[in-house]
């Protein structure tokens, strides 16, 4: 179906008005709506970035749950946010929110990110592990081009620290 | 500098235009969200919780270890400014425009330059930003990362070591990073290629927003590209990401004008000098007639057919036509028509300068 306005570009929006029990349908290509949109005659209904995140994760919700009444979702301890409220706002009340939520909050990262694994900075004091799996990382490649470059004096030094790094490693268990 | 002398001139570092591709990358941008691990995230806090985590910022900020890594930061409250003062702060780009909803319980932190803001309670605890002139992410990253390290020596964050840093909306977990380019792409909207440029850009997992962030308007042909994602790559792979998706644009930019004075340059020397005339000379300016204008305007400096206009006025310009710094200017309330008066006669005058 071509946009009715510019009979140009298939149409995408599609709205319906009811009017003393009297339906009419207009259908429009998005540019087109979103021209009637600046001109005042708004029905895009009001989006942000939360309730759109909430929308998916409803959407979620329901498709587990057939009866999404009954549906009596898990509690943070810590913040009172319960999965119910973390759905309908999109946001989490607290850092112990995610362990918490993790069943729904995993699958959502992954459509947002496309991943569910972070790869970047870890704080300096309290990063644990994973600053430290950084470091030999970038200890490795030092290591790399001191070998290439032939400073052995200095290879087997970064060697000993990626060694001593490892077992801290193993000493700090799951951290 | 106190926050009163940040609000009261028009002009923040960033707007010097003394960056490497200034002319078309006005301005590059890069924040970090970071939230304390004890603490409910900020849009769950009372007034009294608030306070609170201020209180734990700003001991972190003033801690001694932190300044002598970061430079010193003066904080404060947004309660204590006026709504004027607030919202310049966030036409300067210092602050963002949500850190004015329920803005007492908010607070932020700026360097002397202006260059680094913390802002304290917005969606989350913390959100550390730097703005420089020019095409500049990895410097813009190095200060943020270097604050946050500082930061970081007295406070706990909410970080896991699978997800990364831990924010109120999972838009922003894992780096928390949100890098972003204000370019001025005249000749690509002239030339019709926006479209196509944009189209690029969001298949390759970044976002086009307008001039003040997400959901505002882009004007004066003014855009900011930014990273989408957070989660799975590293804060130095968004930013390389982000840098040579820009210097592509820039390459395409420069080209279309060159192409757009070769091949039309009748038409360019008049619209030039249409906006240059009418800057000069009206009597009543709409903001977006204003902002148009510059925008053709700065395709002239550019272009060198404009003589002693540097673009750091420009720049400073985009904050003193707003309606917070005319009224401010002003010293009263004014009306739709005064204040289009207003901003005809201000833009007159730094001209006649």
């Amino acid at each position: 179906m071509l946009c009715e306005k510019c009979s140009q570009l298939p149409a995408t929006v599609h709205v319906a008005e009811i009017t003393n029990g009297q339906k009419q349908e207009t259908h429009l290509c998005e540019s087109c709506a979103k021209e009637l949109q600046i001109h005042g005659f708004g029905f895009y209904p009001q989006m942000n970035m939360n309730s759109f995140l909430a929308g998916l994760l409803n959407y979620d919700f329901n498709s587990s749950n057939v009866n999404q009444v009954e549906t009596i979702g898990k509690k943070c301890e810590k913040c009172g946010v319960s999965e119910e409220q973390f759905a309908n706002k999109g946001l989490l009340g607290c850092g112990d929110c995610y362990p918490i939520f993790e069943e729904k909050m995993l699958p959502l990262l992954r459509r947002i990110h496309g991943n569910t694994r972070h790869t970047g900075k870890a704080p300096e004091r309290t990063g644990g592990r994973a600053r430290l799996v950084k470091e030999i990382e970038i200890i490795k490649r030092q290591l790399k081009e001191a070998i290439s470059r032939e400073e052995f004096e200095r290879a087997a030094q970064l060697r000993d620290s990626i060694r001593q790094m490892g077992k801290n490693l193993e000493e700090g268990g799951e951290g | 500098m106190p926050i009163n002398d940040k609000v009261s001139s028009a002009n923040s570092r960033w707007m010097d235009s003394d960056g490497p591709d200034a002319d078309i990358v006005i301005s590059s941008r890069v924040r970090v969200a970071r939230n304390l691990a004890g603490a409910p995230f900020p849009h769950l806090l009372d007034q009294q919780k608030s306070v609170e985590v201020i209180n734990e910022v700003k001991a972190a900020v003033e801690n001694k270890e932190a300044s002598d890594l970061i430079g010193s930061l003066e904080l404060s409250l947004l309660n204590d400014l006026s709504p004027l003062e607030r919202q310049i702060l966030v036409d300067k780009h210092l602050i963002s425009p949500d850190l004015l909803n329920n803005f007492q319980f908010k607070a932020v932190a700026i360097s002397d330059d202006e260059a680094v803001s913390v802002m304290i309670n917005e969606e989350d605890h913390l959100r550390i930003q730097c703005i420089l002139s020019g095409l500049r992410l990895q410097e813009a990253w190095a200060i943020v990362s270097n604050v946050d390290d500082g930061l970081e020596k007295t406070l706990d964050y909410a970080f896991s070591e699978k997800l990364g840093y831990l924010t109120s909306c999972p838009t922003n977990t894992g780096t928390g990073l949100r890098a972003s380019v204000m370019l001025h792409l005249i000749g690509l909207k002239i030339t019709n290629q926006l479209g196509g440029v944009f189209n690029a850009i969001s298949k390759l997992g970044l976002t086009v927003r307008g001039l003040y962030g997400e959901g505002t308007e882009a004007i004066g042909d003014l855009f900011q590209i930014s990273n989408q994602i957070t989660l799975g790559q590293s804060e130095e792979e968004i930013i390389n990401n982000l840098v040579s998706m820009t210097r592509q644009i820039l390459t395409q930019e420069q080209a279309s004008r060159q192409a757009l004075y070769r091949e039309r340059r009748e038409a360019i020397e008049d619209r030039v000098y249409r906006a240059w005339g009418t800057l000069k000379y009206a009597r009543i300016m709409t903001l977006e007639e204003a902002m148009r204008k510059l925008s053709d305007l700065r395709l002239g400096i550019e272009l060198k057919m404009i003589p002693g206009v540097q673009n750091k006025l420009l720049n400073e310009l985009m904050v003193k036509i707003r309606p917070a710094f005319l009224i401010k200017t002003a010293g009263r309330e004014l009306s739709k028509n005064q204040m289009d008066a207003a901003r005809a006669d201000l833009i007159r005058m730094e001209f006649e300068r």
